[in-house]
């Protein structure tokens, strides 16, 4: 426990770090998705090639595709830029499915409506689709949140500075303190974005007052 | 909801990923250019044990208390791991161990070398060391790989030196990172120096938890523990032997990025090299692993013994 | 790339306690295990909480904190806690257990309470009406109806283990993340990717098992794919949402 307020500053950079390499993802990620959830409905054969396609994306094993990521895009080994395209790989994976669905599920009558209104396609989707759909995306984007925060700290594993470091700063010194700070520093972060994206997601839909 | 909300957040998210991306791209490039280069700080690698990122801290500290900006990073992993980033830049320097450094260095390049003593071995790495690297001056500090087993199974075997493990190894396990299945400073050359064969290898880890446990949980046999170890003692361990010096020579030596180096980063570095003792090393990692003090502190209350603070 | 396939079709690899084979067994016992052990843990409670409509508070909420907590750091806690307490290889074995254990709990838990909770209310109804005491009607409607989403997530629970017993390689364990972690340790990327494609497909593989499982479990009557509106249903159909 002293640890742990010793080392305050040390557990807030690692924090700090943490948050911006699992939650631009997440922008980034959903920034992706919009567009490629949209694709998967315009057409009855595109859903499953784009949804299965991306949700495939999901199992590559995390510590894989951090190591293998400079192979790819070039960066450098150590740059956490690695770890922030994986998982922005791993939020399209998870949103896609929840971007197609979420527009999948306003309903067909309010569609019909706003197109004998004569709003195109894209305003369509943009003022009325979308805006609809935000329940559905917001609760896909909260498990990505939680997902994202823990698979984030794997990154330690190749010496990304993040609250895994705790982790690996505890286990090679047999020292319980670290890892004990690590975790629970870790469920707050994922709670903070979840809070985050539920105020996010009610300011967007005002017309849902309860 | 209104058009405009909806594509003002939308444009809000996509501010907020840019000036992310923007911000993040500028921070890497300061941390990546390191000290020789473009004014950053020069970056001071650690790897995955404590007496590695405590020797980072000290020459970080040293550098600093000098007027080189230097910064650490830790835990970065095995030699395979973070030499290709010493090469790339991302790190600037690094301290390392003359002996397993000229043994990797020579297998990449196809030399081969033979020295047992430190400035034989010294000399064989300034030669087969590429030359996007330079070496410095090594210290007396010497911290070397070990097989070491329990007093129980010392006493079973009548074990002193490695080379009493020949005849009985094939019933034995050994326990050890994953590189000592690939480096001559490992399996391969633990059966064409002594002909030890081990029946099984299981990897743990370099030197680590894993394997201590490993060993005084019976899981394996023999393992790989380095020699300034606190709980060699004090856990009765034995370290075997090795007259062969299958692990030659291991002084304390700063790696430094060819880019990176400069005179007085020379200076600086060998006036810690000077000062720094095996004995030292027994103490410090003691004070990291059992006492579970900060590499940090414990690197900033050496320098300052030291007078290099 | 041609690396990663060498090292995919070297026969070398194949062979031995190290090889492909016995990493994919290993693999698979460790999901297997914590899957068999979670699922006795989970079903049971959420029915329970599904059925009798108590404790939701709690199973939500247990269901959405278990599944914040990092792996690698639960993973890590757990072999230094347990590892000193359980002795030799089970020292590493059972706390891993433990972990992948506690992971897969929130997805079956979540299946599971959800599944008896949206039961439609008619066709419990109709059991009472039909006379059948609440242990009837649970275990003859509400968990026949509650089975697509007992088995999504299964599913997702089986996705979850096999990604983290990945990781489990980096305390000593088996299974297909030893070529991760020793690759990583020798830099040998083609033995990196290969582990990784390895793992990828086994996951691949562990999905599609449980979907065509899903298809012969699953009452045909709850897929909406038999009955008279079934056949008469309109040309274009809607598009799914699971």
């Amino acid at each position: 426990m002293q640890w742990i307020l010793d080392h305050l500053d040390d557990i807030g950079y690692y924090a700090v770090q943490h948050a911006w390499l699992a939650g631009l993802p997440l922008i980034l990620g959903l920034l992706i998705a919009i567009p490629l959830g949209w694709v998967a409905r315009l057409n009855r054969g595109f859903y499953t090639p784009v949804v299965v396609g991306t949700g495939l994306l999901y199992t590559i094993p995390s510590l894989a595709l951090f190591i293998l990521m400079p192979l790819f895009v070039g960066t450098q080994i150590l740059d956490p830029f690695n770890v922030v395209i994986a998982m922005t790989i791993y939020t399209v994976a998870l949103l896609t499915r929840t971007v197609a669905d979420g527009l999948a599920a306003v309903p067909e009558s309010v569609v019909a409506s706003a197109s004998a209104m004569g709003l195109g396609r894209f305003r369509r989707l943009m003022t009325v689709e979308l805006p609809l759909a935000v329940p559905v995306i917001a609760a896909g984007m909260r498990v990505a949140a939680v997902s994202n925060v823990s698979i984030v700290s794997v990154a330690a594993l190749i010496g990304v500075p993040q609250l895994g470091s705790l982790f690996t700063d505890g286990f090679y010194r047999d020292f319980l303190d670290p890892i004990v700070a690590g975790i629970i520093a870790c469920v707050l972060l994922a709670l903070a974005f979840d809070i985050v994206i539920v105020l996010f997601a009610r300011w967007l839909t005002p017309w849902r007052a309860a | 909801m209104s058009t405009r909300t909806l594509r003002a957040s939308l444009t809000a998210l996509l501010a907020v990923a840019g000036l992310t991306l923007a911000a993040c791209g500028n921070s890497n490039d300061a941390l990546n250019s390191g000290g020789g280069d473009s004014g950053g700080p020069l970056i001071v690698g650690g790897a995955n044990f404590s007496e590695s990122n405590i020797l980072a801290e000290i020459y970080a500290g040293a550098l600093n208390a000098a007027g080189i900006d230097a910064t650490t990073k830790e835990n970065i992993g095995s030699r395979e791991t973070y030499l290709p980033a010493l090469k790339d830049g991302s790190i600037d320097l690094f301290p390392e161990y003359t002996g397993v450094l000229r043994d990797y260095f020579a297998a990449k390049s196809g030399d081969t070398v033979s020295a047992t003593d430190s400035v034989g071995v010294f000399n064989e790495l300034k030669q087969v060391a590429p030359s996007y690297v330079r070496v410095l001056p090594f210290s007396a500090a010497e911290d070397k790989d070990s097989v070491t087993v329990t007093q129980a199974t010392a006493d079973k075997y009548s074990l002193k030196s490695i080379a009493d493990l020949a005849p009985v190894a094939s019933k034995l396990t050994l326990g050890g990172p994953p590189e000592w299945k690939t480096r001559q400073t490992g399996l391969a050359g633990l059966k064409k120096l002594y002909g030890v064969d081990f029946g099984k290898f299981t990897v743990t880890d370099a030197g680590g938890p894993i394997t201590l446990n490993a060993l005084l949980d019976g899981r394996i046999d023999a393992g790989n523990l380095f020699t300034t170890n606190p709980q060699i003692p004090a856990k009765h361990l034995v370290a075997l032997e090795d007259p062969k010096s299958l692990f030659a020579a291991q002084n304390v030596v700063p790696l430094v990025r060819q880019d990176a180096y400069s005179a007085q980063l020379q200076e600086t570095l060998n006036k810690v090299s000077k000062a720094l003792t095996t004995e030292d090393l027994v103490n410090l990692v003691k004070r990291v692993d059992v006492d579970k003090e900060d590499p940090k502190d414990v690197a900033d209350s050496w320098l300052q013994d030291n007078n290099l603070s | 790339m041609n690396e990663v396939l060498a090292w995919l079709t070297d026969g070398a690899n194949w062979q031995g306690p190290d090889g492909i084979p016995v990493r994919t067994y290993e693999h698979l016992l460790y999901t297997f295990i914590a899957l068999a052990a979670a699922s006795l843990i989970a079903i049971p409670l959420g029915l329970w909480v599904g059925h009798t409509g108590r404790g939701r508070f709690l199973a939500v909420n247990l269901t959405g904190g278990l599944r914040a907590i990092p792996s690698l750091g639960l993973l890590f806690a757990a072999v230094m806690v347990l590892g000193g307490v359980v002795h030799g290889d089970a020292g590493i074995f059972v706390p891993a257990e433990l972990v992948l254990t506690i992971l897969a709990v929130p997805p079956i838990l979540a299946g599971a309470y959800a599944g008896v909770e949206e039961v439609d209310a008619a066709a419990r109804d109709a059991a009472r009406g039909m006379g059948m005491t609440g242990t009837e009607v649970l275990w003859q409607v509400e968990v026949p109806c509650a089975l697509p989403l007992i088995s999504s997530g299964l599913r997702s629970a089986a996705l979850q283990v096999v990604a983290t017993a990945t990781i489990a390689a980096s305390v000593s364990l088996g299974g297909l993340g030893r070529f991760l972690i020793d690759g990583l340790g020798q830099l040998d990327y083609p033995q990196m990717a290969g582990g990784a494609v390895l793992v990828a497909l086994l996951a691949l593989i562990v999905d599609l098992s449980g979907a065509a499982l899903q298809r012969v479990v699953v009452s045909p009557g709850l897929t909406g794919k038999t009955g008279p509106s079934f056949r008469f249903r309109p040309r274009r159909a809607p598009v799914r949402a699971t």
